[in-house]
């Protein structure tokens, strides 16, 4: 299949454990770890899917998630927003801002992976 | 001659004519045509009560014994009315202002409302009228006896007591009828001063008939007049200069302060301009009635038997040429000088003993209620006719106690000396304002027993009321105690011997008392408004009842209750009282229920105040303006404890705010802390449960990833407890709820403690510790534990974020006045300026979590911890590196 699924998250293990379980299912899985050059890397990647922080060291998801909507190109992208800040208003925020999914950590892995492979479609 | 009861039938006659006189003049008042009578010339002929019998008879009898002497009866008055128009100005505006009924009334105004002075005077009116009175029932009774002596018909010679108790009874009779018929709101007789003014005309036009008789028929015209006065022995009178000074200032005070005088002079006066008719007449007046007293008492010496009375002239010459018709006129004329002197004093005295003692002893007898009822007015018209009764038997007891006997001259000087004794007390009461009722007592009561000592009590002569022995020689043999010697001033005339002590002593203890005193707040009120009252009365006419004042009343109260009240309210009496419109008249009612109204709004005393300024009937009391003082003073006391509470209310209402902007701001942070927690617990949790879903789903793992996994769970749960551990220690030291468990100790040993807890002992880890170990003993008494805590927290983050290729910490420490100063420098490249105002900010971590390994509380705890050890930790900008200072206090660093 190789589709390719863009992870952009901070947290080392958090990063590890996603990228074991979309391997394994035969996900390509690139990551970036920093707010910054986090949309260039979309851009540039043009993933199936992106899975996005928001808690990001100089640029939250959420400016990112916004980027991604302006941007004509990756305006329709598929984007599954996590967060650990648990409250609704982050996912009020997060639809209002054009997620398409809003997950919050901890997550359970089967969740993650079924909702990335229904984010990039048959 | 003419018979004794046809005389009498004259006298009846004239009587009657008089009542007529007066009750037509009292009807014409009661329907307000009463210009005419209260003309100056009324006024002024009223003033004719001066002139007595002893004016009238006496006065020839004074030319015949003393010469011109009698003169200075005529000359005191004149001076008064002529030079001290003025002062008599004054005590008519005061008379007007105060509503003054008597000179007692004055008195006791004047020193507060003093019952005690009103009484005094009263007192001492009483008795200096007495031998007054017994002076007109004397020339009454020898003008009679004059008549029945030639009486041919059998009535002589007559019983001369019966007839002077006959001529008391029938003037008390008289001034009964006159002067109480009704009780006249303001004291006012129109009917009796009326009366009196006829009776005036009547006197000077009998005096002058006689006189010009005498001149021109008995003399043959002024020639023949001035040759028997030359050849007559008054010619060679010795003229004594001091009697004369002396009698002119008596009989010019007896002008203020006798109490008939004080009638018609201020009580009965309609209007005050007509004093400046009255002080050119009144003189003219008197010149006119003494200008034939010498030619009559010439003639009267040479005509007349030796030994007859020289009192009786005025009769006696025209009775004796046969002129009988002009003998009748002359009666007439003594007739009508007594008896206008009688009822006038009466009537005076009358006032005062009802108003000053009979008045306030029935009212303490009586139950509060009588006062309301209509009782009071026929208490009071009561008491005066009993009063008048009573002094004239007082003149009756006096004529017969003193056997008549006395020239009726002398009697009348006894009196003018006892009432002048009211003079310093008068005159220093408006125009001095420092006179005080205690002195004014003092005087008047020294005045009084000097008065009665030495002149009035010895006046019913020897084995009198004073025995002969006491007169001679003095009480106990005491001689300068002698009535007529007092001091040792023998030789000196009776009368001015005692005028002169009894003034001069009452004078002196006037003053020294006024002044060795201070009046009390009433007494400084009234004697303002005495003393100045030309300041504080606009005129003398009587109050204006009318829409002038209403209206003021009306403007005053809109202010007071807003127009719509005060108008409601003014409309409504208005109506009730059968007007049209806003303006009703002021009565008292009304203006009793307008006070009432204000009160609510400004308080009683103020209230009256305001009303009684406007309305002028009251004057303003010292209590009332006392009670508005206080009310003001409560009001200020409000008000500023108003403004003290609305300025604590905005004190509370800024201290509110502020602490809802720190709630809110708590509020704020409190969410946003919430978050961070959330988050931080979150994402250890996030991989734990990754991982171990990982481990459990069965898959085949590698034993490397299998390993892995499991510490990256071991770590990430360890990680979470010690997040845990930090955010409970947190919350306690943010609540000051930690227990510092203080105890000695060394700062290199914590030290040391710290930098092993690290792992960083010398050379065991990257970061190499610098220190100064030989500075670093110092003693400490202080929570080790909290401390080295501190110092682990320093020490652990120069490991994570030293980012020098060789990694150093310095460590510095030094006593300083204040107490121990420790210095953790390293040498990376520091912490950007503008972070370094947050790092002791909770979960403020600057960079890579990993790095660091824990939530960023570990500065915030610190910072907490030195603060609860009363120090503090602070960054150290600009050494190089990243640089964290740590202070002691002196109470933390145990004395070496």
């Amino acid at each position: 299949m190789g589709r390719d699924v863009l992870l952009i998250e901070d947290e080392p293990n958090i990063i590890e454990a996603i990228r074991f379980v979309l391997s394994r299912d035969g996900w390509n899985v690139q990551t970036h770890s920093d707010g910054r050059g986090a949309y260039d890397r979309v851009v540039d990647l043009r993933p199936d899917v992106v899975i996005l922080d928001v808690m990001l060291p100089e640029r939250s998801g959420f400016d990112i998630l916004r980027d991604i909507r302006a941007g004509k190109e990756t305006a329709a992208l598929p984007v599954l927003v996590l967060t650990a800040k648990g409250q609704s208003k982050d996912r009020e925020m997060a639809e209002s801002l054009g997620a398409s999914r809003f997950m919050t950590k901890p997550f359970s892995n089967n969740e993650v992976l079924a909702t990335v492979r229904d984010l990039a479609g048959p | 001659m003419i018979p004794f009861n046809i005389l009498v039938a004259v006298c009846v006659v004239y009587v009657a004519g008089l009542f007529l006189v007066a009750f037509v003049a009292e009807r014409r008042a009661a329907n307000g045509r009463s210009s005419w009578l209260r003309s100056p010339l009324v006024y002024t002929l009223s003033l004719s009560v001066y002139c007595t019998a002893w004016t009238f008879y006496g006065a020839v009898g004074y030319a015949a014994r003393s010469g011109l002497e009698f003169l200075t009866i005529y000359l005191g008055p004149t001076l008064v009315l002529v030079g001290w128009w003025w002062a008599l100005r004054k005590l008519v505006r005061i008379g007007k202002t105060q509503r003054i009924t008597s000179v007692a009334d004055l008195i006791s105004s004047r020193y507060g409302k003093s019952n005690t002075l009103g009484v005094i005077v009263t007192l001492l009116a009483v008795v200096g009228t007495t031998p007054y009175i017994a002076l007109q029932l004397q020339s009454v009774t020898l003008s009679f006896s004059v008549f029945a002596e030639s009486d041919t018909l059998g009535w002589a010679p007559m019983d001369l007591n019966a007839t002077s108790l006959w001529v008391a009874a029938g003037l008390a009779l008289f001034t009964v009828l006159f002067g109480t018929r009704n009780l006249d709101a303001n004291e006012q007789h129109h009917g009796v001063v009326t009366a009196i003014a006829v009776e005036a005309v009547v006197k000077l036009v009998a005096l002058l008939a006689v006189g010009i008789f005498v001149v021109w028929g008995v003399a043959g015209g002024v020639e023949g007049m001035m040759d028997r006065i030359a050849s007559s022995p008054l010619a060679q009178t010795r003229f004594a200069g001091g009697r004369w000074a002396g009698l002119t200032f008596l009989s010019a005070a007896a002008v203020l302060t006798l109490p008939r005088m004080f009638q018609v002079l201020v009580v009965e006066n309609a209007d005050e301009r007509h004093l400046a008719t009255a002080s050119w007449a009144f003189p003219l007046y008197l010149f006119l009635m003494s200008l034939f007293v010498v030619p009559i008492a010439v003639v009267g010496l040479a005509s007349q038997p030796a030994g007859a009375n020289p009192d009786l002239f005025v009769l006696t010459v025209p009775l004796s040429l046969g002129q009988e018709g002009l003998a009748t006129l002359a009666f007439l004329g003594g007739f009508s000088s007594a008896t206008s002197m009688v009822i006038v004093a009466a009537i005076a005295l009358s006032t005062m003993v009802s108003n000053h003692i009979v008045m306030p002893l029935w009212l303490s007898w009586q139950s509060a209620g009588a006062t309301v009822s209509g009782d009071v007015r026929r208490v009071v018209l009561g008491a005066r006719r009993v009063s008048i009764g009573g002094v004239l038997v007082l003149g009756y007891l006096y004529y017969r106690l003193t056997g008549g006997s006395e020239a009726l001259a002398a009697i009348g000087l006894i009196s003018f000396a006892g009432v002048a004794q009211v003079l310093p007390a008068l005159l220093g009461g408006i125009f001095w304002r420092g006179a005080t009722k205690r002195g004014a007592v003092a005087g008047l009561v020294t005045g009084f027993a000097i008065w009665a000592y030495a002149l009035f009590l010895p006046s019913f002569g020897a084995g009198g009321v004073m025995s002969a022995a006491l007169l001679a020689d003095g009480p106990w043999g005491i001689d300068w105690l002698r009535p007529q010697g007092l001091f040792g001033f023998a030789g000196m005339d009776p009368l001015i011997h005692a005028m002169f002590w009894s003034l001069l002593l009452n004078t002196f203890f006037f003053f020294a008392v006024s002044l060795s005193g201070f009046p009390s707040p009433l007494e400084r009120l009234q004697g303002a408004q005495f003393v100045n009252v030309f300041e504080h009365s606009s005129g003398a006419h009587g109050w204006v009842h009318g829409a002038a004042e209403a209206e003021d009343l009306l403007m005053m109260s809109q202010r007071i209750l807003g127009p719509e009240k005060a108008q409601g309210l003014f409309q409504r009496e208005a109506v009730a009282q059968g007007k049209v419109g806003y303006l009703p008249d002021t009565t008292p009612a009304f203006l009793e229920r307008l006070e009432r109204e204000l009160a609510g709004s400004v308080g009683a005393a103020t209230s009256h105040a305001m009303v009684g300024q406007i309305v002028g009937r009251s004057s303003v009391s010292v209590e009332d303006l006392m009670a508005v003082a206080d009310e003001t003073a409560q009001m200020m006391e409000y008000s500023s404890q108003l403004e003290a509470k609305s300025e604590e209310l905005s004190r509370t209402a800024r201290q509110l705010r502020e602490a809802n902007e720190k709630l809110t701001e708590l509020s704020v942070q409190k969410d946003a802390f919430l978050s961070q927690i959330s988050h931080e617990l979150r994402t250890p949790m996030t991989s734990i449960r990754a991982f171990s879903e990982i481990l459990m789903d069965g898959r085949t793992l590698s034993e490397a990833e299998f390993s892995r996994y499991s510490s990256i769970i071991h770590e990430e749960a360890i990680r979470l407890t010690r997040l845990l551990d930090d955010l409970l220690d947190l919350s306690v030291l943010e609540n000051g709820q930690v227990s510092l468990n203080r105890q000695p100790g060394n700062l290199r040993d914590l030290i040391d403690r710290a930098v092993a807890a690290t792992g960083s002992l010398d050379g065991a880890g990257r970061l190499k510790i610098n220190r100064a170990r030989a500075a670093e003993d110092l003693a400490l008494l202080t929570d080790t534990d909290r401390l080295s805590q501190v110092f682990i927290n320093i020490i652990a983050n120069a490991q994570k974020y030293c980012n020098a290729a060789e990694p150093e910490l310095r460590i510095r420490a030094r006593r300083t006045g204040q107490g121990i100063v420790v210095d953790f420098i390293d040498n990376g490249s520091g912490i950007p300026k503008k972070s370094q105002s947050i790092i002791f900010e909770k979960f403020s971590r600057l960079s890579d979590r990993n790095a660091a390994g824990g939530a960023g509380l570990g500065l915030a705890i610190c910072k907490e911890i030195m603060q609860n050890l009363g120090g503090d930790i602070a960054y150290l900008p600009g050494q190089g590196g990243a640089a964290f200072r740590v202070r002691l206090p002196m109470t933390e660093a145990q004395a070496a």
